[in-house]
């Protein structure tokens, strides 16, 4: 029996809304996800580079754990795992608000957390460690150093590794489907289960993840341009 | 809440059959982890050599086939492979070939781009010192250049199977019977996520940073690539 094609399955029905809250839903999780892994990863990833070694230790527990278990377990965990343990009002806020979601949103969080604390490590140690000495000997603190002298420079030599962990959040997003998030491969899926059109819903649903990560690469790469810093090697091309 | 009597009870299915794969049904992340990186990266040494190829309906295919799957979650591949292989054969095959065919397609994108790293790491004065010893292209790629790039790889490639190792939790959506999916199959009787989900964790821990530190001691002996 051969396969027969029938594209327009993807724009009768409900087809085309799936696809269109799936979405929505998809970039939702990834923005909140998103935020919260900066958060951690900029906290995390400055502790490992502070000379207090107890704050390091602690920063190097949570990245070397949470990046080296897979996403999809800690899905489970905290879908599973975590919400019994939870007080029963903040229980039932969430069964009320979409736990599933709420899941999601603190598995890819804090393993992506983890992943851009590497990535932030990697660029606080490649610039000269004068330049701490150099902010601390003209009266600042370490934390104001970090504030105002390091993390600046460190987030703009970061954007080219951090856009690609960005999107690699992006697509680990669609594991948020093993615990039921409505996201878009789990919408793929459902039309594929409502039309048995395999083929027609995996292709509306890849082009939809290319065209996400296409254009995220290319608006990165001209913030990129933008934000380089002069004199770098790394900072390619010179601005006036 | 820490009940170590659910693991103990549970723990020969859940290593023996979710991790090595022994056992009745067919499953097993090292069985799956193992083959994957192998096949994928023969046919990523294909991708990474097409990707340097001087003429563009060689190289062209292969950039493309990098950045596809690059841009693409692996989810969406093994779904790919779930419906199409049926189409495409007539029959259905079993989890393990279609787990098998979604992370070795998958992967020879991320291990083509690691073995172009590696070619382009070996100094080219060694392509033309091949070429003066009377050697063809094909010859110096095979004798000359890939050995010595190889080297350079192995750090990237434990990376790479660390990811890899991981992403077969993955097989588990299609039914695949490797240990997330066994201690699955474990919380479905108990009900105890917390120790169970736990546990896996920790063994997919021990085996990840304990090839991390690994990798990073074959980085400091063989040096810089």
């Amino acid at each position: 029996m051969r396969y027969q094609f029938n594209w327009s399955v993807l724009w009768t029905g409900e087809s085309g809304l799936w696809l269109l809250s799936g979405l929505i839903t998809t970039l939702e999780l990834s923005v909140v996800a998103w935020l919260v892994a900066v958060v951690l990863g900029v906290v995390s990833g400055a502790l490992r580079t502070v000379r207090f070694w107890p704050l390091r230790a602690a920063a190097s527990f949570y990245v070397e754990f949470f990046r080296n278990v897979p996403l999809l377990v800690w899905m489970f965990f905290w879908y599973f795992a975590i919400p019994p343990l939870l007080p029963q009002v903040v229980q039932d806020w969430l069964f009320a608000h979409g736990l599933e979601f709420w899941a999601a949103v603190c598995a890819l969080g804090v393993y992506s957390g983890a992943r851009f604390s590497e990535v932030l490590r990697s660029g606080i140690q490649a610039i000269p460690r004068n330049q701490l000495e150099a902010s601390v000997a003209s009266g600042l603190t370490t934390f104001q150093a970090y504030r105002f002298v390091i993390l600046p420079v460190a987030l703009r030599l970061i954007i080219p590794p951090g856009t690609n962990e960005s999107l690699n959040l992006l697509k680990n997003s669609s594991v948020a489907l093993t615990i039921s998030v409505a996201e878009l491969t789990f919408q793929t899926r459902q039309i594929e289960t409502y039309t048995a059109k395999a083929i027609e819903a995996l292709t509306a649903g890849t082009v939809i993840y290319l065209v996400l990560c296409v254009s995220i690469a290319i608006v990165m790469s001209w913030v990129e341009r933008r934000t380089a810093i002069p004199g770098l090697i790394v900072g390619g091309r010179q601005r006036r | 809440m820490l009940d170590l009597d659910v693991i103990w009870r549970n723990f020969p299915f859940l290593m023996l059959q979710g991790f090595l794969g022994i056992g009745n049904f067919v499953g097993g992340t090292l069985r799956l982890a193992i083959p994957s990186i192998v096949l994928g990266f023969i046919l990523g040494i294909f991708i990474g050599i097409a990707r340097l190829a001087p003429q563009w309906w060689i190289r062209t295919p292969a950039v493309l086939y990098v950045e596809f799957f690059r841009g693409v979650p692996l989810v969406m591949v093994i779904f790919w492979m779930w419906f199409i292989i049926p189409i495409v054969l007539h029959t259905a095959i079993p989890e393990f070939g279609v787990a098998l065919a979604a992370f070795v397609i998958f992967e020879a994108a991320y291990l083509g781009e690691i073995v172009r790293a590696g070619i382009q790491s070996v100094p080219r004065g060694q392509v033309e010192a091949g070429t003066a010893l009377g050697l063809s292209g094909a010859q110096g790629m095979r004798f000359v250049i890939l050995p010595q790039a190889l080297k350079n790889m192995i750090p990237s490639l434990v990376t790479q199977f660390i990811v890899l190792f991981k992403d077969t939790s993955l097989a588990s959506i299609i039914g695949f019977m490797d240990l997330t999916k066994a201690a699955q199959v474990v919380n479905n009787r108990e009900i105890r996520p917390f120790p169970i989900y736990l546990f896996i964790a920790v063994v997919y821990w021990v085996c990840t940073y304990s090839m991390s530190r690994y990798a990073r001691y074959l980085e400091k002996r063989i040096g810089p690539a």
